[in-house]
């Protein structure tokens, strides 16, 4: 999975591209820890590329929320693809991590 | 099991129930005594046990079932074993690791050393196999033992499949190419072998192998897609437990976010009550954090998205707390210092035994009662929310996929699977050798434990009640569980024909034809049926232990009630991983067994005596509880056989560890 990283205000933009899966969740994590290393501990992850996500996935992205928890930020995912809605949905996930319909929509919020 | 044996089997299953009812059915509605109430009920009680067990047993075997070979594993399958260990002697993991290593499917061996121990990670090193400690996340939060061991290992790797493996259990290397198959189905989560002893003697006076459960019994679970994860000697697909992880993840911020919400309007009425003291400022603070939490809440309960929720109430929060920074500084200042004081006592608690987030109410009270300055109760507000927040403060990782409410993680973990629709697979195969308890000290450390867990998960996770389980899948749990409340039931079947042959008081009607008529069948059916189910396999022991082991199965269920209901420590026991010293007949273990040893032979003296001198009532009842008494001292006995037990000494490596049973195994 391909992970660019930009910075929008006060905002840091992650956008993803590829499948979230168990074996691509680890550099979903180093990307996150590196932009909050780097920046404002906000971070939008853009889904918009991304057209699968099994458990582990998501299990990184819980991961990748918390981190930005404890580095005094915050975390939100946008433009998430039919079957990433899908699997948000099926596992409640969705009642915690609400997913924006894009990235602006997502920083409004903040 | 091959097609005629279980219709033989199911034949004999309906004949005990039947002849099973008629009897405890006629001695409910004819044969107690009830003006002696205090003995004649119990009795009626442990029999209605007994047959309600026997309906269990004989749903279990009614779909006994053996699987045709599986399909050939497939080669991209990519596979993380695991070795967890905690502080078992480094060379019995090293002969461990180098036995996975030879594992043919390739694979990636891991150990997994709670203890992180220095000697453990170069023979590690050395072996070029890959070690795990936890991470620094898990400082200062609950460990959770082996399923916090499995969870933090389970971030730490990537193969889509996992091998889990105690400390001592040598795996053959066929053991992947042999159940990797199964997988095929996409919903298969979990394929359980067997676990076998290789350190046990012929006569296994300990009762460590246990060929009715991981043969018939778990076969018959099979048949019902019940089989469960006995926590070594299995394959998982890591989908399926990290999807329980999500799962349990979202249900638990939920349930802790709106106890902890609750919390906090209690402790800002409070301090609300007395703000008008301080001045309009604060009064102004503390009432736009009352409407926050009225607005959390209310956001909460309509289901939208509890990171927004949280976060926005925390910003408030933080708003308010700001505030008030300029009000009396001196007054804040100590009333944080008493606050830190009291964090280690604090409101949100994290339960020892289970790492849950727990709002304690009494602590809530004694916080709430307190006379906080107003920054005070902002700040109690903000810590409570804080530690059950969506990145779960209280805990090492928000995303724990093995259960973690029971000392024995295993069973609740593939319960939890079951209920969310993934089927289970048992291989009857043996696929790697462990080393059972050396001694009966430690054999009953571990049985209690398995003991104790099981009846955490019954009380915090009852099987009958949880959604998503199919009905065979209820019952087949529910039959483990029950089966441990045969402790109560052993105290009453000594107690009733002691009390009979001492002082002749009769806990039924009569002893009489009426009475052989109905129990002989159900009795000679019953064995029957154990006989045919248990065809060449040894089950006597087992049978022996669930009666002979009933201090230890009445201690399991009340301090397993004791943790559950009154909150209270487990006082969780570490299975000692070394042989330990020679001290003689352990008296102390096998007190209470001792004791009904000797009241059932006097009472057996007695009763004779009595028949005799023509005291006793009835020749057939005098009769009917000698051959009782012979029985339940026959049974007993195991126990000090056990007692006396010490392992052949041609062992240099001495170990501990195994995993699940039933009572009796």
């Amino acid at each position: 999975m391909e992970i660019t990283a930009r910075q929008e205000a006060e905002v840091q933009v992650l956008e993803c591209s590829g499948r979230l899966t168990m074996v691509t969740a680890r550099s979903l994590r180093d990307a996150v820890e590196q932009a909050l290393g780097a920046g404002p501990p906000r971070l939008v992850l853009d889904l918009g590329e991304v057209g699968f996500v099994d458990s582990s996935g998501l299990g990184a992205l819980i991961s990748a929320l918390k981190r930005a928890r404890q580095a005094g930020g915050d975390l939100r995912i946008a433009a998430v693809t039919e079957q990433v809605r899908t699997v948000l949905k099926l596992t409640n996930l969705d009642r915690v991590l609400r997913p924006y319909a894009d990235v602006p929509g997502a920083r409004d919020g903040w | 099991m091959n097609p005629v044996r279980l219709a033989l089997v199911r034949v004999l299953v309906v004949l005990t129930l039947l002849a099973g009812t008629w009897y405890v059915g006629w001695r409910w509605l004819f044969s107690v005594n009830w003006s002696s109430w205090w003995i004649a009920l119990p009795l009626v009680l442990a029999e209605t046990y007994a047959l309600v067990d026997a309906f269990l047993f004989g749903t279990t075997m009614w779909r006994a079932r053996r699987r045709p070979q599986p399909d050939p594993a497939p080669d991209e399958a990519t596979v993380d074993v695991f070795i967890t260990t905690y502080n078992e002697p480094v060379e019995m993991v090293v002969a461990t690791a180098r036995a996975a290593q030879r594992i043919r499917h390739p694979h990636t061996t891991w150990i997994l050393d709670d203890g992180a121990r220095p000697e453990m990670r170069e023979a590690a090193a050395r072996l070029g196999v890959g070690y795990v400690t936890r991470s620094e996340d898990w400082a200062d939060r609950p460990r959770h033992a082996k399923a916090g061991n499995l969870n933090n290992a389970l971030f730490e790797t990537e193969g889509e499949f996992l091998l889990i493996l105690d400390a001592d259990q040598v795996p053959e290397p066929e053991i992947l190419d042999r159940t990797l198959g199964y997988f095929a189905d996409p919903e298969i989560a979990l394929v359980q072998t067997p676990q076998w002893f290789s350190n046990v003697t012929e006569s296994d006076p300990l009762g460590s192998q246990a060929p009715l459960f991981y043969g018939p019994i778990q076969q018959g679970k099979d048949g019902w897609n019940a089989a469960f994860f006995c926590g070594s000697n299995a394959v998982l697909r890591r989908e399926a437990l990290m999807q329980l992880g999500v799962v349990g993840y979202v249900r638990e911020v939920r349930e802790a976010v709106e106890d902890a919400l609750d919390a906090a309007g209690r402790i800002v009425r409070r301090a609300r009550r007395d703000a008008t003291a301080h001045g309009p400022a604060v009064v102004a603070a503390l009432d736009a954090v009352a409407a926050a939490v009225t607005t959390a809440r209310r956001r909460a309960r309509a289901g939208e998205e509890l990171g927004s929720v949280t976060y926005d109430f925390r910003r408030a929060v933080d708003a308010a707390s700001r505030a008030l920074v300029d009000a009396d500084v001196a007054q804040i200042r100590a009333d944080l210092e008493e606050l830190e004081r009291m964090s280690e006592g604090g409101p949100v608690e994290v339960d020892e035994e289970l790492g849950l987030p727990v709002v304690d109410d009494q602590s809530l009270e004694r916080l709430a009662a307190r006379d906080w300055s107003p920054l005070g109760a902002l700040q109690s507000v903000d810590q409570l929310v804080r530690a059950v927040d969506v990145d779960r403060g209280d805990e090492a990782q928000p995303v724990m996929p093995l259960a973690t409410i029971s000392v024995t993680e295993d069973m609740a973990t593939a319960m939890r699977l079951h209920s969310l629709g993934w089927r289970s697979v048992y291989h009857h195969e043996t696929l790697a050798k462990g080393l059972a308890p050396e001694d009966l000290r430690t054999m009953l450390q571990q049985r209690l434990r398995w003991a104790q867990g099981t009846m955490q998960v019954f009380l915090r996770e009852n099987p009958l009640v949880q959604r998503g389980l199919s009905l065979g899948q209820r019952l087949m749990y529910f039959a483990t569980m029950w089966s441990y409340l045969s402790g109560f039931a052993a105290v009453v079947f000594i107690a009733a024909p002691v009390i009979y042959l001492c002082f002749g008081v009769l806990p039924v009607n009569a002893y009489g034809m009426e009475f052989l008529q109905r129990f002989v069948p159900y009795v000679v059916l019953n064995q029957l049926l154990f006989m045919v189910v248990g065809y060449g396999v040894k089950t006597w022991r087992g049978h022996q232990y669930s009666l002979a082991l009933f201090p230890l199965w009445i201690r399991a269920c009340w301090t397993a009630a004791a943790n559950v209901v009154g909150g209270r420590p487990l006082g969780f026991v570490v299975t000692p991983k070394t042989r330990q010293a020679r001290t003689g007949f352990p008296w102390r273990l096998v007190l209470p067994q001792a004791v009904a040893v000797v009241v059932l032979v006097l009472a057996c003296v007695v009763g004779v005596v009595r028949l005799w001198t023509g005291t006793a009532g009835s020749a057939i009842g005098t009769g009917v509880n000698v051959v009782w008494v012979v029985y339940d001292l026959v049974v007993i006995s195991v126990i000090f056989e056990a007692a006396r037990f010490r392992a052949p000494d041609n062992h240099e490596e001495v170990a501990v560890h195994g995993d699940h049973g039933q009572a009796g195994g």
